[in-house]
């Protein structure tokens, strides 16, 4: 029997139509636009100005507070101006943006590729690393590394767990990784292991990826303390508390973090990035991105500058297809449509999927029948059907006492519903009225 | 390309659509209509044809003309209603008594409330009770099972195992004495007895119930819970009296509990949305429908039992709620 997450869940379409595709470099754009907002938390603080040259590697955009990142360029070249750019949220906000001149790295980082086992850094000057290469969360959520690694006084944490599930259909960057980068993503895990002081590691993975399951496996013989395990194929196993029930069996409290469970989730993208902060002393400026869709002639994993514009990875996989209706910043599930092609590559741009227009448009909206699928999909335990009636006609408190704070927003009862229902937007809806009301209680 | 969609996620989604679940209930009801139509003739196709033509008649009349909106009647649920109510009426039932029925069905089951997913009562079962009320005679008047040799306007009656055992008992007859004059339990699973038009075929309806199962139509608790409180409950009575109370495989597959049991409680608009709630549902109807049949004044009850139940589903709803992800550690 497979782990799996107890309670809801749905199985889409798998369409992982560019698994077999090995990580390509993209080639350098003209230009990059690197915003300052890439992360959850303070924006950061533009340090270069228009004229100004640069390095790959060079911090740009200083970290603001504790939760909040540092940006570094990801090209070399002259700043041609800080202004606001349209990115993938659909608003303009500020970037910098910098004119490609070749390609001259800064002198710290190490360009070579050979693994570097041994870990010199202790565990204070990991986090401080981490903090300076700017590395956030790269499974999407963006949350800043440090945060996580930095564990409160009075939390003890036992285990650390390796988010490789990439449950959204069609992405395969994180798979791609696990088989190409597997060696350094391992390190990776052991630097977090260190800096977290603990011995023991999970890696899950979803098994419709038995050949990374396979491969990392061989080698974690060699790891000591981490461990790999196999995964139903049960949209969403990567949710943070749904893949720390699956692997251990231990529920994060409504409103509670993964820590008070004695459990830190990292991505497996991250471990990596991790790797390079630590051992090469390279800043996170580049990850991998699926760009990958029914109709996409070469559907590609890149290695991709952050700041790249969208529409350069979409003509290197062969163009946009003629029937495109939809282009989306991430998964199926999850992920964001675009109103602009654009837009920059972001860290927490895992992939880009090219939609049809056939199957861009939503199902057509009929009656609720109460059928009850949304409530048994419902992995976080709740009422979706209700939740949408209750932030429909505004029952703010109802909805607060009803669980909508809980809502992981994984779209699983909108996928299911029958009746074709935008039972998220309304819960979404319902969700930032009761947290605004939440934090002016506070106030 | 022109422009591009713009929506908030999900972007993909089920193929599941509302009509594709009504026609899989209706797929799953042609089983008990085959065997009614072998038991009871032309009747069961008169019947059948009738309320469904009158079902989809009136609910797009009332769309039209009074509701004023574009008629729905292609999702399927009138057609399914139409079937359920031919399902719980004898197949010599006048034409026009069945017009009436789908009226009260589709029109005060249905649409009063504003149609589909708003009725708190199973729109058949409202048609069905409203017919039982106000025509008990032709109600209760059952064809024998004698296939096509028996005619629609004219069909040989006789009472069904449930009317017998009820008579027999309140007569102070020996249960063992009126077994005999009952079919034997095997005769009974396949649906050779007098009855309503759908009920009587366990072994049809329960395939009807694997399919629904097997498309994940709908899922087996209702009716589990409904077969288990009626065969303890009745198991009881009968283990204290066999002398006085039928046997529990008798109660299951006599009158319409494998029809209520799987096309009606299972009603999505009129159960609960939650699995504990849908046993609390179950086991009332359970309750209920052995009351009526063992201490009340009709020989059935189920049908009584699941719109008494259906009243009590809003409350269910309110206060029976799926447990939450991470709920007891924060309340422990």
């Amino acid at each position: 029997m497979l782990k799996t997450f107890p309670k809801g869940g749905v199985h889409p379409a798998e369409g992982k139509y560019s698994a077999n595709s090995a990580i390509e470099v993209l080639p350098l754009p003209k230009q990059v636009s690197i915003p300052i907002a890439q992360h959850i938390g303070a924006p950061s603080k533009p340090v270069v100005t228009k004229g100004d040259k640069v390095k790959v590697g060079d911090k740009i955009a200083e970290s603001t507070g504790f939760v909040s990142a540092n940006i570094h360029s990801s090209v070399s070249g002259t700043v041609f101006k800080v202004d606001k750019v349209l990115d993938s949220t659909g608003y303009k906000r500020p970037c910098v943006i910098i004119n490609v001149e070749g390609d001259e790295w800064h002198e710290s980082i190490d360009k070579s590729t050979d693994l570097k086992k041994e870990i010199s850094l202790t565990d204070k000057e990991i986090i401080h690393r981490i903090n300076e290469s700017g590395i956030v969360g790269l499974g999407g959520a963006t949350f800043p590394s440090h945060v996580k690694l930095s564990v409160p006084d009075g939390k003890k944490i036992d285990v650390l767990i390796i988010n490789g599930v990439e449950c959204e259909p069609y992405l395969t960057s994180d798979h791609r990784l696990m088989l190409e980068k597997a060696e350094e993503m391992l390190v990776g895990i052991q630097i977090l292991m260190k800096a977290l002081g603990v011995n023991l590691a999970l890696i899950g993975i979803e098994n419709n990826k038995p050949d990374a399951i396979e491969h990392l496996e061989k080698l974690v013989k060699d790891y000591p303390g981490i461990e790999v395990h196999a995964l139903k194929v049960q949209y969403p196993q990567g949710g943070e508390k749904q893949l720390i029930k699956a692997l251990i069996n231990r529920e994060v409290p409504s409103g509670g973090l993964p820590l008070d469970v004695g459990a830190v989730v990292h991505n497996v993208g991250t471990a990596y990035a991790v790797y390079e902060a630590v051992q090469k002393n390279k800043p996170l400026f580049e990850r991998v991105v699926t760009l990958t869709g029914k109709s996409v002639k070469k559907p590609s994993n890149f290695m991709v500058r952050i700041g790249t514009p969208v529409s350069y990875l979409i003509e290197a996989a062969g163009g946009l297809p003629e029937d495109t209706g939809k282009v989306i910043n991430g998964g199926p599930m999850m992920g964001k449509a675009l109103n602009a092609l654009d837009v920059p590559v972001v860290k927490g741009a895992s992939g880009i999927l090219i939609m049809p227009a056939e199957l861009s448009q939503r199902k057509k909206e009929v009656n609720c029948i109460r059928c009850a699928k949304c409530v048994s999909v419902c992995p976080q335990g709740l009422e979706p059907y209700l939740l949408n009636r209750l932030a429909q006609l505004e029952k703010n408190d109802k909805l607060e006492t009803d669980g909508v704070m809980d809502c992981i927003e994984c779209g699983s009862c909108a996928y299911t519903c029958p009746a074709g229902l935008p039972l998220l937007d309304y819960i979404r809806l319902g969700k930032s009225r009761v947290s605004q009301i939440i934090r002016s209680r506070k106030q | 390309m022109s422009k591009l969609f713009i929506s908030p996620s999900p972007h993909v989604y089920e193929d599941t659509t509302v009509k594709r679940l009504m026609f899989d209930v209706v797929i799953a009801l042609l089983p008990a209509l085959l065997f009614s139509v072998y038991f009871f003739g032309m009747g069961a196709i008169i019947v059948t044809l009738t309320a469904v033509v009158s079902c989809l008649a009136f609910e797009w009349l009332i769309q039209k003309y009074i509701l004023k909106e574009e008629p729905s009647i292609t999702d399927g649920s009138a057609l399914v209603t139409g079937i359920l109510l031919a399902f719980n009426v004898p197949t010599n039932l006048p034409i026009g008594i069945i017009i009436i029925g789908s009226l009260v069905a589709i029109g005060v089951g249905k649409m009063s409330f504003g149609g589909l997913g708003n009725n708190p009562f199973n729109p058949a079962l409202v048609g069905r009770v409203f017919l039982l009320i106000s025509f008990p005679v032709q109600m209760t008047s059952w064809p024998v099972p004698t296939g096509f040799s028996n005619s629609y306007t004219d069909a040989v009656t006789g009472a069904t195992p449930l009317g017998v055992m009820k008579e027999g008992i309140s007569a102070g007859e020996p249960v063992s004495a009126i077994m005999d004059k009952i079919p034997g339990h095997m005769e009974l699973f396949y649906g050779h007895m007098g009855g309503s038009m759908g009920e009587i075929a366990a072994l049809a309806l329960l395939l009807g119930l694997g399919y629904m199962l097997f498309r994940k139509v709908i899922k087996i608790h209702i009716p589990l819970s409904i077969f288990l409180t009626i065969g303890v409950f009745t198991g009881i009575l009968w283990l204290v009296n066999p002398e006085s109370n039928a046997d529990p495989i008798f109660h299951l597959l006599t009158g319409g509990v494998m029809l209520g049991a799987i096309f009606m409680a299972t009603d999505y608009v009129t159960s609960p949305m939650s699995v504990k709630g849908m046993w609390i549902f179950g086991i009332g109807i359970g309750i209920i429908t052995v009351a009526i049949r063992v201490f009340g004044a009709y020989p059935e009850g189920i049908s009584f039992a699941i719109l008494i139940m259906n009243a009590f589903v809003p409350l269910i709803n309110m206060y029976v709620k799926p447990k939450r992800f991470g709920e007891e550690v924060k309340n422990g």
